[in-house]
């Protein structure tokens, strides 16, 4: 019953701060906090229950009949990998909710309804194991996003709204037909209807049927992901939300491609991701230096830390298409990592936007002076973005990179290429924003108490992250070895 | 005791939490204590763990101590974890030790600057990953300290960040020397994947067990290390980020090319020595990258006017000595340059913020002057380093090991006659740029007026240093000795017509001619100089040899404009145009399908009829 606890309290939350804002506007932050607290709570106890042996697949599990003439099941199930994914997504919905303590002003409490509503479908995404589910999930994250976007953005957000509906919406239509190629295609073989994850894994396609459908869900979860070239939406999205928006697309949105690639595609048809590889691997590659040289050229301080996202994640790309245990746990962690970084990242540019009410990096510099705390932050997560070893976007990319070493030396080298570059974004934005002159006088406060908050949190797990991940790995471990097993083909001996 | 090698690194790594923490708040008399405390506790620590790994050496001449395990994924298990033997001892003896002379200094020479706790906590912390590097037992962790110590230079060379210059200096330290670590993370890839650890003395092992000696795989993961290895320790061909380093404060300079930083190549190559010897190619790649970059480095040192740039080159040189020492085998040589070195650049760097400080900030030695009354303990500190750098026979710390260099050019297993001349070439130059450098300062009339002398914080580690730099010749055969558990000793094979007293006299008279070259053209007739400079083909070689022989500017215009080019063209994303064709098309067509409905109904059947007609005629002639 956890499991549905866990989505129950953002939904009925969700209700609860809308309606609560008509008599205080302060009313919706905490309902928020204390919902997503809540749901932090009940993660971690899951968590702290131990270790689950290598024979039972699922941490705890709920399902429900839903709608048995089509074979639908209401049907939530949590594994190490869902677990550490929805830790982070209520960890990063907290950071969301203070971060907007001050910046959202205006209709708090339908605000605070599409935030829970959000967290509410991406921690169904991370636990439905019903595909119908699943897909039911991944609309219920995209319209609450759309109007956080929307309505509380900044100059250009019909635009950026607008982009980014269509990219999802599209994409998520591929999926929709590949799930129901599946679910016929597996009705033909067995003569039953389901969407359930665990009898459709295994399920005999003909290559071509396969690659196809592999293909539908591919690109669905390649433009969450994003992968170059379908990544346009988002420094657009990044660039306009509010913070809070920004730090849910950045940390968790991006993550249920991830997550997608993991659970479903390579799982489900082993064979053709397994020829689908060598394609995957350029594409990571790709993404990995693209979004580090278009993160190099920005002006607009959020802009270029979106495009950051595009290159880190191009390693979560690679590490899931090497699809050995080293570069698994390697894409799992630069998820983690990453979510933590670029949404502290968000955090702190979005303060300084809302004290200089410019992004732009020309009309910034020399704020180390000003605001030392604030740049020390951020000059932190610059570090964290650039790969610092001690933190835990190291660990992550250096396993992805040992793991994705077996499987093509060439793709490596150009991958640790883009480690290099993203050594100029970084310090090109620290110099830009902090260093050099004052120019502009600038005259602004430090970081305020939830900010202060956010940063005494955020700081020390990313060196947890860095200097002893072996929990997250642990926790992860029974996950992959299944998924593992699902996916009879040794991608790995790709090449030697 | 020995137990307590963990709080060598984790006591400065501790200031610097604190100093982070609580910087602001604490006086500077207490950030002083903080900052240059720590660093001397580590110092008397290492002083007890070498007491105790002397008085009682542990077996095999190593001590492991595992913190804890870093990793643990599939058979990929690196341990924090440190390893003690006789060559990190040495190295963790002098970091921490001339460390702390340099933190002593500091807390004078800094004492005037708004970011007093800021500053301390870097040099902590650059020292913590030097340390770490130094320590580690495994390329993982070795790899944290390296990149950690990148990521000091960075912070310490743009400390005074108000200047965009600083800035650049700066990015370009840790950007050129991250060129390099990506090569290095591609050799512990390369490493891992083939025998299967990166615990260090593993891998040696299994590399000399299982790789023939020339294997290319041996030779691609030595030259992989090697591209490390010349990024951090400024060698061919990406020396280029030392020199600028100087933008930061003067201290930060003594630190980066005595202590850390840059002899973490020096130390990596030792490290890893088995893997070079499996592979020659390598390994004589290391020689001649050191011999060019000694030569270059040198011809660069004798054209700078800036003080601390003549250092820099100095230092870039001076670390080619000891990857020729590397290349030809004579490991302890090496070790044992780095030692003197640390003692005698250190000091140079010292002295020279004293003179800088006292003249107002100004670099240019040829406005200094008859500095030799003004400042005399300054004065004959600094003229007992340049002597120890220049190798001052038979008195100085520098000529016994420098000497050692180059009679091991000569007979050494790899060495060969041609090493042996770039390193008596070397030994005039630097001879030459050190004493024009000493009589265009201290001799002479009087330049600019002194308006500032050193306090005692900062006369103890000058005078400390200058002993050290006399002294610590006098340790050759012990420290060589004390070596051998970790280093394998040189072989001297080819004699042949030179002896090693012959090669000594040879080096010891080079040094007295370029002394007497530098009294003519910088003391005695000071035009003669200019007059060199003058004629076409002396400007032409000043200019080059003053711009470090154009790399720079090709690195400029062959990488980094190009670079910026591409970045700046595509700023607004190539791909999303694309997208933003497929709207406007949609746009176009619901434009063009809106203007049809104009509400005439003589239009609407016009247009049906052509429809209808068409449509029948595909039909008919199909």
């Amino acid at each position: 019953m956890i499991l549905v606890y866990l989505i129950g309290v953002l939904l009925i939350a969700g209700v609860v701060a809308w309606v609560a804002a008509r008599w205080n506007s302060q009313l919706p932050r905490w309902v928020s906090l204390v919902a997503i607290g809540v749901d932090l709570a009940l993660a971690v106890t899951i968590w702290g229950r131990g270790s689950v042996s290598d024979t039972k697949t699922w941490l705890d599990e709920i399902d429900w009949n839903w709608v048995p003439a089509f074979g639908i099941h209401f049907h939530l199930a949590v594994d190490g990998l869902s677990l550490l994914l929805l830790v982070l997504t209520f960890f990063l919905g907290i950071m969301s909710v203070l971060a907007s303590w001050t910046e959202i002003r205006e209709r708090v409490g339908f605000f605070h309804f599409n935030l829970l509503w959000v967290l509410a479908g991406i921690a169904g995404v991370f636990l439905a194991v019903d595909l119908f589910l699943f897909y039911f999930c991944w609309e219920l994250m995209l319209v609450p996003m759309y109007f956080l976007i929307l309505i509380w953005g900044h100059e250009r957000r019909v635009y950026a709204a607008v982009k980014f509906f269509l990219f999802t919406q599209l994409s998520g239509l591929l999926m929709l037909i590949a799930i129901l190629a599946l679910y016929f295609i597996h009705h033909q073989v067995t003569g039953v209807y389901t969407f359930e994850y665990s009898k459709l894994l295994g399920t005999q396609l003909s290559p071509h049927a396969e690659f196809w459908i592999m293909l539908g869900f591919f690109v669905a979860f390649s433009v969450k992901l994003p992968v170059v070239p379908l990544h346009t939406w988002l420094p657009d999205a990044h660039t306009q939300a509010s913070t809070a928006g920004s730090v849910i697309l950045a940390g968790l949105l991006l993550k249920t491609g991830g997550y997608g690639l993991l659970r479903f595609v390579v799982p489900l048809f082993p064979r053709a991701a397994h020829q689908f590889t060598p394609a995957a691997l350029v594409l990571a590659a790709i993404g990995i230096v693209y979004g580090a040289i278009m993160a190099f050229s920005q002006t607009d301080l959020k802009r270029l830390v979106a495009y950051t996202s595009v290159s880190h994640l191009g390693f979560v790309l690679l590490g899931i298409f090497s699809w050995n245990p080293l570069a698994l746990q390697g894409a799992i962690m630069t998820m983690i990592s990453h979510g933590l970084s670029t949404g502290a990242l968000f955090i702190l540019v979005g303060g300084l936007q809302e004290r200089l009410h410019t992004r732009d990096l020309d009309q910034m510099g020399g704020l180390w002076a000003v605001v030392p705390r604030l740049s020390g932050a951020a000059l932190f997560f610059s570090l964290g973005s650039l790969g610092l070893p001690g933190l835990g976007d190291f660990i992550g990319e250096f396993l992805v990179l040992l793991g994705s070493y077996r499987v093509s030396i060439a793709i490596t080298v150009v991958a640790s290429i883009g480690v290099l570059t993203s050594t100029f974004y970084a310090l090109r934005m620290v110099q830009r924003a902090f260093q050099g002159p004052n120019t502009h006088a600038w005259h602004i406060p430090d970081l305020n108490l939830q900010e202060a908050f956010m940063m005494a949190v955020m700081i020390p797990c990313l060196l947890w992250l860095g200097l002893y991940p072996q929990p997250v790995f642990n926790t992860s471990r029974p996950a992959l070895d299944h998924l593992q097993r699902e996916a009879q083909y040794p991608i790995a001996a790709l090449r030697r | 005791m020995i137990t307590l090698l963990w709080l060598i690194p984790a006591l400065p790594f501790a200031s610097t939490l604190v100093l982070v923490l609580l910087g602001s708040r604490l006086s500077r008399r207490a950030v002083a204590m903080v900052g240059v405390g720590s660093i001397g506790l580590s110092a008397v620590i290492a002083i007890l763990v070498a007491a105790s790994y002397l008085g009682a050496t542990p077996s095999g001449g190593s001590f492991t101590q595992p913190l804890w395990t870093w990793i643990d994924v599939d058979s990929f298990r690196p341990q924090v974890s440190l390893y003690l033997d006789s060559l990190s001892l040495l190295m963790v003896l002098v970091v921490t030790f001339v460390g702390f002379l340099i933190h002593l200094y500091s807390a004078e020479f800094m004492i005037e600057d708004e970011g007093y706790s800021r500053f301390f906590a870097y040099m902590n912390l650059f020292v913590a990953s030097m340390l770490t590097l130094l320590l580690a037992n495994n390329l993982l962790l070795l790899y944290l300290g390296w990149e950690g110590v990148g990521l000091c230079s960075y912070l310490l060379i743009g400390f005074w960040y108000r200047d965009p210059a600083n800035g650049r200096a700066a990015r370009k330290a840790f950007i050129v020397t991250r060129v390099g670590d990506t090569a290095l993370s591609i050799g512990l890839f390369l490493l891992f994947t083939r025998l299967g650890t990166l615990q260090i003395q593993d891998l040696m092992q299994r590399a000399s067990t299982q790789w023939a000696p020339g294997t290319s795989l041996a030779a691609a993961a030595a030259f992989l290390l090697l591209g490390g290895a010349v990024g951090k320790s400024a060698q061919l061909p990406l020396q280029v980020w030392l020199p600028d380093a100087m933008a930061g404060p003067t201290p930060v300079s003594a630190l980066l090319h005595a202590a850390t930083m840059v002899t973490a190549g020096v130390y990596l190559i030792a490290r890893t020595h088995v893997l070079f010897s499996l592979a020659p190619s390598a390994q004589s790649a290391v020689a001649v990258v050191g011999a060019c970059t000694l030569l270059l480095a040198g011809f660069s040192a004798l054209t700078q006017w800036d003080i601390k740039r003549v250092l820099a080159y100095s230092t870039v040189s001076q670390i080619g000595y000891m990857f020729v020492a590397l290349g030809v085998g004579a490991w302890g040589a090496a070790l044992f340059h780095f030692v003197t070195h640390a003692f005698f650049k250190a000091l140079l760097f010292l002295g020279a913020g004293v003179i800088t400080n006292a003249l107002h900030d100004e670099h240019n030695i040829f406005r200094m002057g008859g500095l030799r009354k003004e400042l005399p303990l300054t004065f004959w500190t600094f003229l007992i380093a340049g002597c120890s750098l220049a190798a001052l026979p038979f008195i100085t710390a520098g000529f016994f090991s420098k000497d050692l260099i180059i009679w091991d050019e000569w007979s050494a297993q790899n060495g060969n006659p041609a090493l042996w001349t770039a390193g008596m070439i070397g030994a005039l130059l630097t001879s030459l740029y050190t004493f024009r450098l000493i009589f265009r300062v201290f001799f002479g009339p009087l330049g600019l007026p002194v308006t500032k002398r050193p306090g005692y914080r900062m006369k103890i580690p000058l005078v400390v240093l200058a002993i050290l730099s006399i002294v610590g010749g006098y340790f050759k055969q012990p420290l060589l000795a004390f070596l051998h558990s970790a280093l394998p000793s040189t072989l001297e094979v080819h004699a042949g017509a030179l002896t090693e007293i012959r090669s000594e006299t040879i080096s010891g008279l080079l040094f007295f001619v370029g002394v007497y070259f530098a009294y003519l053209f910088h003391l005695q007739k000071r035009n003669l100089a200019d007059v060199l400079v003058e004629n076409p083909i002396g400007r032409m070689l000043h200019q080059w040899w003053f711009a470090d022989w154009g790399l720079d500017w090709i690195y400029d215009k062959v990488l980094v404009q190009p670079f910026i080019w591409v970045a700046r063209i595509n700023k607004s994303d190539f791909v999303d145009a694309f997208y933003a064709g497929i709207a406007w098309l949609a746009r176009l067509s619901y434009r063009g399908l809106s203007d049809t409905e104009t509400g005439r109904v003589r239009w609407y059947a016009a247009s049906m009829a052509a429809a209808s007609l068409l449509f029948i005629a595909i039909v008919l002639f199909k």
